[in-house]
């Protein structure tokens, strides 16, 4: 499949609103804005776009939900990429801004919203530069503000900066944060289609879903639903790092394979070592071995092999990875990442972390793995959002298909693995 | 309000005398932040000023360096909320510092891909070369070191964060010529890979 999202991003003034509008540029607005709005959701319907984020919830459902009958209504963009292993949305933003407020402003139209607010990361400083530039752009020529392109539709959009928290991410902790508090979840139902930000209905849209709306508009419902499998149609951003040849974002349609990501587009795992694990979609699912490379990298595919797309990070660990230490290194960023609200969760991944750093510094005990396991049991499911059941994924995922690493730790006081992670890692701390 | 049968009802049992501290020095907008914030209120509903409260805290902190009780005080009687709102809002987010930081904080990324790049070296040497722990920040108030959660630069692993600037595939080597750099050159010094990518196709 030839790119689409990402066809521009190597051209160097791509961002600039001229260097768009050359390239049928807010041509899908236009034809957006002479249809009725509600023609618009049954075509994003009929495409079968799914969310980007990480879900994979249909996008015109969720805007089908959105209650038509209270105003206003709002659209909040998010654009908080914070799971580790994600930065598709950052080149998008960055090379490519005007299709995102192309996106929004279409959504705007679609659910009678008008204000869209794009939630950004703080730690995106420059690319929020670029897209505020780029918007400013926009209204200056009349695709964005009052009485866009004379059709009588006003639409504001604005940034929002965030201020470095993984929760935000939730859709509920972003509206929360948006409005001026702790970036923690509401207990949901009722969902931010009904009660969202201001308690108004609110669709809560990832930046790639919203980058696929205007492709879905300009080129008809089919054309998006052929792009790719049964259900998981339109191009895909993924986002490979890790110990490959070339990390970054690969656009492909679901078809392809995590072989052919990894092999083909990524240039495969670096320094002629071989493959040990992939994690598929971002460190809060679970990690996919060797003899599942062949599983189509799509919704339903990574699902059928026990896994999720998530939000389509692959995350490539060669043999020398050390797994204890990467369910240390990643139950410290969920122990500094947890929102403190539910107790599980708050209590649980500092326990958990504590648990395995001692395990990974070799001073840990056999009846820790049943703590592990007995603890990531009480969090799972117990909790207002997925941080939860994402936090203790690392550990319950290791814990499954490498129960001998741990046990080595215990036993042998350290990590048993070869040499040459030593060489590489020459002060790491902790056993290795 | 009385929870329990044997207290008085009228009594007050939220005696709490702690305020803020009165810590840094008096605190008010300059004029054209002042502009910036009249600005940015305007972006969300009247009666929801609340929704600028990070808007409103990054430009203290850029105006100020960080976060002082006098400037949550500003904030918080711009706004129209209690200073307890705008404090439980400062101590949440990690990007807001309640305590002087260096005129360069060095931010290095800490999570899984960086680490599998060698973000623990990098770190090793920034801390070898300022004498610091992460954490901390120098005497002569010139730099600061942490180690952060994912930054979502994990192509371009490991990524030290300079103030807004990212410096991106970062080697150990590359990390102390970048101190050596900002010693030498102030601010010049902050450029991130992509920008120089774009300078290199413009």
């Amino acid at each position: 499949m030839d790119p689409v999202l990402t066809k521009f991003v190597r051209e160097p003034h791509s961002f600039t609103l001229d260097f768009y509008l050359q390239h049928e540029g807010y041509e899908a607005l236009k034809i957006a804005l002479g249809k009725k709005p509600d023609e618009i959701i049954e075509m994003v319907k009929a495409s079968g776009l799914r969310g980007r984020g990480g879900a994979g919830f249909p996008t015109g459902m969720k805007w089908q939900f959105v209650d038509k009958k209270i105003e206003p209504r709002y659209i909040a963009c998010n654009a908080d990429e914070s799971e580790p292993g994600t930065f598709k949305d950052h080149l998008l933003i960055e090379r490519n801004p005007h299709l995102l407020i192309e996106g929004c402003l279409i959504g705007c139209y679609a659910i009678g919203a008008k204000t869209a607010y794009i939630y950004i990361r703080g730690e995106f400083f420059h690319v929020q530069q670029v897209l505020e530039k780029a918007i400013a752009e926009a209204y200056a020529r009349g695709f964005a503000g009052k009485n866009i392109l004379g059709s009588g539709f006003d639409c504001d959009v604005y940034v929002h900066r965030g201020a470095g928290a993984y929760e935000a991410g939730e859709e509920t902790a972003l509206l929360e944060s948006l409005e001026g508090k702790r970036a923690q979840p509401r207990n949901k139902p009722p969902f931010p289609a009904v009660v969202g930000l201001y308690g108004k209905p609110t669709a809560v849209n990832n930046v790639e879903t919203l980058c696929n709306v205007p492709l879905v508009v300009k080129n008809g419902a089919e054309w998006y639903s052929a792009l790719g499998p049964e259900k998981n149609g339109g191009p895909k951003l993924y986002c490979v790092s890790g110990h490959v040849k070339r990390p970054g974002v690969y656009e492909a349609s679901m078809n392809i394979t995590l072989r052919e990501l990894i092999n083909d587009r990524a240039g495969g795992v670096r320094d002629g070592r071989t493959l040990k694990a992939v994690i598929p979609g971002g460190s809060s699912v679970p990690i996919l071995l060797p003899d599942q490379l062949d599983t189509q990298a799509s919704f339903d595919g990574i699902q059928k092999a026990g896994s999720l797309l998530g939000s389509a990070a692959i995350v490539v660990l060669d043999d020398t990875t050390c797994m204890v230490w990467l369910a240390e290194n990643l139950l410290h960023f969920y122990r500094h990442e947890s929102c403190g609200k539910c107790t599980p969760c708050r209590e649980g991944t500092d326990w958990l972390h504590k648990i395995v750093r001692r395990i990974e510094r070799g001073e840990g005990k056999m009846q820790d793995l049943d703590m592990l396991s007995s603890i990531a049991g009480n969090i799972a499911g117990k909790t207002l959002c997925a941080f939860g059941d994402a936090a203790v994924t690392p550990i319950v995922t290791t814990l499954r298909h490498f129960r001998h690493e741990y046990e080595a730790h215990i036993k042998e006081g350290k990590c048993t693995l070869p040499a040459a992670w030593r060489a590489r890692h020459p002060h790491a701390v902790g056993a290795h | 309000m009385s929870f329990h049968p044997k207290m008085a009802y009228d009594a007050t049992f939220h005696k709490s005398k702690r305020q803020l501290e009165d810590e840094g020095p008096a605190f008010e907008y300059t004029p054209e932040n002042r502009a910036r914030f009249d600005e940015i209120v305007k972006r969300y509903p009247a009666d929801r000023r609340r929704s600028a409260v990070l808007p409103a805290l990054y430009l203290a902190q850029y105006q100020q360096g960080y976060i002082t009780a006098n400037a949550i005080r500003h904030v918080a009687g711009l706004l129209g909320i209690t200073r307890a709102d705008v404090e439980d809002v400062v101590s949440f987010y990690t990007m807001f510092y309640r305590k002087p930081v260096g005129r360069f904080v060095l931010q290095v990324c800490r999570t899984l891909s960086c680490a599998l790049n060698g973000a623990e070296r990098v770190t090793e040497e920034l801390q070898a070369k300022l004498g610091l722990k992460s954490g901390e920040t120098d005497p002569s108030g010139t730099f600061t070191l942490l180690e952060v959660e994912c930054l979502g630069a994990c192509d371009r692993a490991p990524v030290i964060m300079v103030n807004d600037a990212w410096h991106e595939c970062q080697t150990p080597e590359d990390a102390g010529r970048l101190v050596d750099d900002l010693r030498a050159r102030g601010e010049a010094a902050l450029t991130g890979c992509h920008h120089v990518v774009e300078r290199a196709k413009g």
